[in-house]
């Protein structure tokens, strides 16, 4: 038994524990986020003494703590640290539940980095509803009818995914005997070709994997409950589930598709397919989805089922490249990084803005950019991240998932790809117009707590940096990919 | 170690924009002054380069290299070759030029000139750039100061010209992003030079060559632009401010011209002598369908956006008639009209904001308000349409007598003497348009418009100095032009 590489996640959880239990005692709530962000912060540290080890595999091969895990881990808890930091004003206006709200968000990073780790299928089903009953409580924080609404939403239908998800795992576990995905790989290799056409309950059973994995990751046709949750819920956790929860789910996609159905060719040919039609469909009704939208968090909610199916570009080859080809993964890993920084620094200067304006319709910003000018720069310069120009770190994520992707002959894919990045041009630049050419509606400035700054300029620095000079994570992004335990 | 020129060019106007943005309580004048400081040693140092430029060796000179992403094979590479540098001073010099064409600007300066010096940068770097993908983020990157230097700053239909540019301009790069990623995926190199070395024996994917050559040719036959992906054109440069129709026509459309002698002729050039006679058809049409309705345009403008789309057919004539003397024609024509129509643009913009009044229908008998500004308008005017003596005369003459004499496109003779009548309708509304502004009766309303002040004076000057220079020695840039057409001439097989 090696606790010790267990480090990162049991600081988080008692963290957790603490932090609720603080909650009892001390007066001053703002005390509550230093504590979780300092867990974090150690989970973090605890992480990246584990990094570039030997792989290896715990728990009878139940979770893998390799340089992929490793690399997820850090990128969760990037970003529970910034969604901490940004939570702050907001929280401080709840009388009650301070600490729950950390916990949970504490919790549901818990549930995503075991996501990422897990390597048999119960443990995957253990750790996502870890991950998803927290935020289905955190999305209906506000208990306003809207939050709760969603929040009710967001249960119904992620209950269902799930139970579809348990389907086919089932159906897979029928079909091979094992849980295992290693084994599972192995007993798949074993059956013949003929074998495995013989048992379409093998097949079925992936396909529904894919529709429980799909809602996770905003996917259409599994995005339903998108716009709404992100409408209602509090815009940190809006944040959050919009990059984390999309994360997690691209995590464990990679490592149960790659690990367990990778091999023979022709099967991991079948679902990379798959990827690549649900890609396609994706980033298409997104986008045009999304441009008539008048309130921004649900525009950045369908943007960011558009920004899904760029992921899934980077599925789709992964599904469609050799097993030794790495070019698949660490692209969509480092889409994946540049997509959280800019799509929390997009939401960020949302927050800081609606702190002020109370409300989240475009129309409301107009004038930023003479009310709340750094505001409304760093706000400019994620979108123009999000429709994927430089210098932002969309341009370089874009160009090397599509590199990837044209490696492998989805030409026609990355051309529906690039001609959507056109079509989201407009309507990311829509806000961009209203808060630069509009008349603002009062001359009052706009201001910011010193959290909400720090965690901005954190996300924008990250997003210039990934943009310019992207060799360092690109390089971290080609390790992760490589080291891989099944 | 060398000094890293051409660092240094391209990125002292993005570091002015930076102090210019985030210094708190900078007062107007220090603004402009800001602007003209880190907008004028560009310019110094590119004249500079110019005269150092090795003319005897040429090639690819002041290079700079260094790794910048390994992962994708992508390299900081910078280099300037005869092709390039006239086009590098082109930017430095109408740069310089517009912050004094801007200096009555009050409106928002500060964020005018951060986005104006953003935009010289990320032209240059596309004329610097030896790495496709550098050369590709510098061609993006222009997009955005130009949409909001159109949006903010413009008239008119403002908002839906800025989003027009966008729109089209981003969908030709995304055609251009499909092509570089083709072209990366099928030689395992981001590298210019190393491709064009390589040449087609690099290609080694089963994808069609001529797919990508098209790929790359849509993204800049909308810069240049090629009917009929023109219609973004005068949209643009009617509702632009002043100074960014002057880097627009002067310098911008540039981009769609050198991208096409840089990557598709270099790179392709077996595809492009295939696809040759189908260019310079579309060039043929672009000159004379550019010319006709020029001719029937009321607004100053709008008249001269028109004007660009049938000078650009003639570089896209000369660059697909492919001979070596059509080629140096094609290079000279995008830097004679960078700077004539600059002019043009630059009276266009003195007159509307003088007199008040842009409609060629109201406009008339200015001569006697504004005598120095009539001589200098058709000085410029006179150079469009080719008047020996000016750049103009030069440029076109070499382009058609380079595309007459080419031995690649059967029956070019008859496309080029259909371009040569795209002169005489020149002719016609040039002429036109300078008698109904300046000539004619003089009208009550205007009495009191004032004529150039110094300032303007000294640019005017400046422009027209650079004119006739060109005019009258062309050999001071057609040497340089020659080294960077030659190794052209040799991957296309004709002899060097």
């Amino acid at each position: 038994m090696n606790l010790e590489l267990l480090t990162p996640e049991l600081t988080l959880a008692a963290v957790a524990i603490i932090v609720i239990l603080l909650d009892l005692i001390v007066p001053r709530k703002g005390l509550l986020a230093v504590v979780s962000i300092a867990g974090v912060v150690a989970a973090a540290g605890f992480t990246i003494a584990l990094w570039g080890g030997s792989s290896q595999a715990i728990f009878n091969n139940m979770l893998a703590v390799d340089n992929f895990a490793l690399f997820f881990k850090l990128l969760f808890l990037a970003i529970a640290a910034l969604v901490i930091l940004a939570s702050t004003d907001y929280v401080s206006k709840f009388a009650r539940f301070q600490g729950e709200y950390y916990a949970l968000v504490l919790l549901s990073a818990l549930g995503m980095m075991l996501m990422a780790a897990t390597t048999e299928l119960i443990s995957i089903y253990i750790a996502l509803e870890l991950t998803s009953i927290s935020l289905y409580v955190l999305v209906g924080f506000l208990k306003d009818p809207k939050s709760t609404e969603a929040s009710l939403k967001y249960l119904l239908l992620g209950a269902i995914a799930s139970a579809v998800l348990l389907f086919g795992m089932a159906l897979v576990f029928g079909f091979t005997g094992k849980t295992q995905l290693g084994e599972i790989a192995q007993a798949i290799q074993a059956l013949s070709l003929t074998g495995v056409l013989a048992s379409p309950g093998l097949i079925l059973g992936m396909v529904l994997m894919i529709a429980g994995f799909g809602f996770k990751i905003a996917a259409i046709p599994f995005h339903m409950w998108v716009p709404d949750v992100y409408e209602g819920a509090p815009t940190p956790i809006t944040a959050y589930l919009s990059v984390a929860s999309k994360a997690a789910g691209f995590a464990i996609i990679l490592r149960v598709f790659y690990s367990a159905f990778g091999l023979p060719q022709w099967l991991s040919l079948d679902w990379g397919m798959i990827f690549a039609v649900l890609a396609a469909i994706g980033m298409t009704l997104g986008n045009v989805i999304a441009i008539p939208q008048t309130n921004i968090k649900r525009m950045l909610g369908y943007s960011s089922i558009a920004q899904a199916g760029y992921l899934m570009v980077g599925l789709a080859t992964v599904g469609i490249a050799s097993a030794t080809d790495i070019v698949g993964r660490s692209s969509l890993l480092f889409f994946l990084a540049s997509y959280a920084l800019t799509n929390l620094g997009a939401f960020i200067a949302i927050i800081a803005i609606s702190n002020k304006l109370d409300s989240d319709l475009i129309k409301d910003y107009s004038g930023m950019g003479k009310r709340a000018p750094l505001l409304a720069l760093a706000l400019t310069l994620c979108l123009i991240s999000l429709i994927g120009m430089p210098p932002a770190a969309g341009f370089m994520a874009k160009f090397y998932i599509f590199s990837g992707a044209v490696q492998h002959g989805l030409l026609w894919l990355v051309v529906i790809a690039v001609i959507n990045s056109v079509i989201s041009a407009y309507y990311y630049l829509r806000v961009v117009k209203v808060m630069w050419l509009g008349e603002p509606a009062s001359e009052e400035k706009v201001p910011s707590s010193g959290a909400l700054r720090l965690a901005l300029s954190i996300s924008c620095l990250g997003v210039l940096l990934l943009g310019i000079i992207p060799g360092y994570i690109m390089k971290l992004a080609e390790v992760a990919a490589k080291m891989f335990v099944f | 170690m060398d000094f890293n020129y051409l660092t240094t060019i391209i990125f002292l106007p993005v570091a002015g924009a930076i102090l210019i943005a985030f210094i708190p309580g900078l007062s107007q004048r220090a603004i402009k002054w800001l602007a003209a400081l880190f907008t004028f040693v560009p310019l110094a140092l590119s004249i500079y380069l110019f005269a150092i430029f090795d003319r005897s060796a040429g090639g690819i000179q002041f290079e700079e290299k260094l790794s910048w992403i390994p992962a994708i094979n992508a390299h900081y590479h910078l280099g300037v070759d005869g092709l390039s540098l006239p086009l590098v001073i082109l930017m430095t010099f109408l740069g310089f030029l517009v912050v004094l064409i801007s200096w009555k600007i009050d409106l928002r300066l500060r964020e005018y000139f951060a986005w104006l010096l953003l935009l010289e940068t990320s032209i240059l770097g596309v004329f610097c750039s030896l790495d496709l993908l550098l050369f590709f983020l510098f061609w993006e990157i222009e997009i955005i100061p130009m949409y909001f230097l159109i949006s903010i700053w413009g008239t008119g239909r403002r908002e839906y010209s800025a989003i027009k540019y966008v729109v089209y301009t981003l969908f030709g790069s995304a055609m251009m992003l499909a092509g570089i990623l083709s072209l990366y995926f099928a030689t395992g190199s981001l590298s210019m030079v190393e491709i064009a070395q390589g040449g087609l024996a690099m290609i080694q994917s089963v994808m069609p060559v001529a797919a990508i050559f098209l790929f790359l040719l849509i993204g800049f036959a909308v810069k240049l632009p090629v009917f009929p992906l023109h219609t973004w054109l005068p949209d643009a440069h009617t509702d632009a401010p002043t100074a960014v129709s002057v880097v627009l026509a002067g310098a911008l459309l540039k981009m769609g011209g050198y991208g096409m002698i840089r990557l598709c002729v270099t790179i392709f050039p077996q595809v492009a002598q295939q696809y040759a006679p189908l260019l310079v058809a579309f060039a043929v049409v672009s000159v004379l369908y550019g010319a006709a309705v020029t001719l029937r345009q009321t607004d100053l403008k709008r008249l001269i956006a028109y004007s660009s789309i049938s000078h650009m057919g003639y570089v896209l004539l000369g660059i697909f008639a492919l001979g070596q003397v059509s080629l140096v024609g094609a290079t000279l024509q995008m830097f004679s009209h960078g700077i004539i129509t600059g002019l043009l643009f630059a009276m266009a913009g003195l007159v509307m904001h003088n007199a008040g009044e842009r409609d060629l229908r109201k406009l008339g008998g200015l001569v006697r308000q504004m005598p120095i500004i009539a001589v200098v308008f058709s000085v410029a005017g006179l150079g469009a349409l080719g008047l020996p003596l000016t750049s103009g005369f030069a440029a076109e003459f070499l382009v058609f007598v380079g595309s007459f004499s080419s031995t690649v496109v059967s029956g070019i003779q008859v496309y080029t003497i259909l371009g040569v009548l795209g002169i005489v309708i020149t002719a016609g509304y040039i002429l036109w348009m300078l008698q109904r502004v300046f000539y004619g009766p003089v009208l009550e309303k205007f009495n009191v418009v004032k004529d150039a002040d110094i300032l303007e004076r000294v640019y005017m000057f400046a422009f027209v100095a650079v004119i006739m220079l060109v005019g009258i020695y062309p050999a001071i840039l057609t040497d340089v032009i020659k080294t960077g057409i030659l190794p052209i001439m040799g991957l296309l097989g004709l002899g060097g």
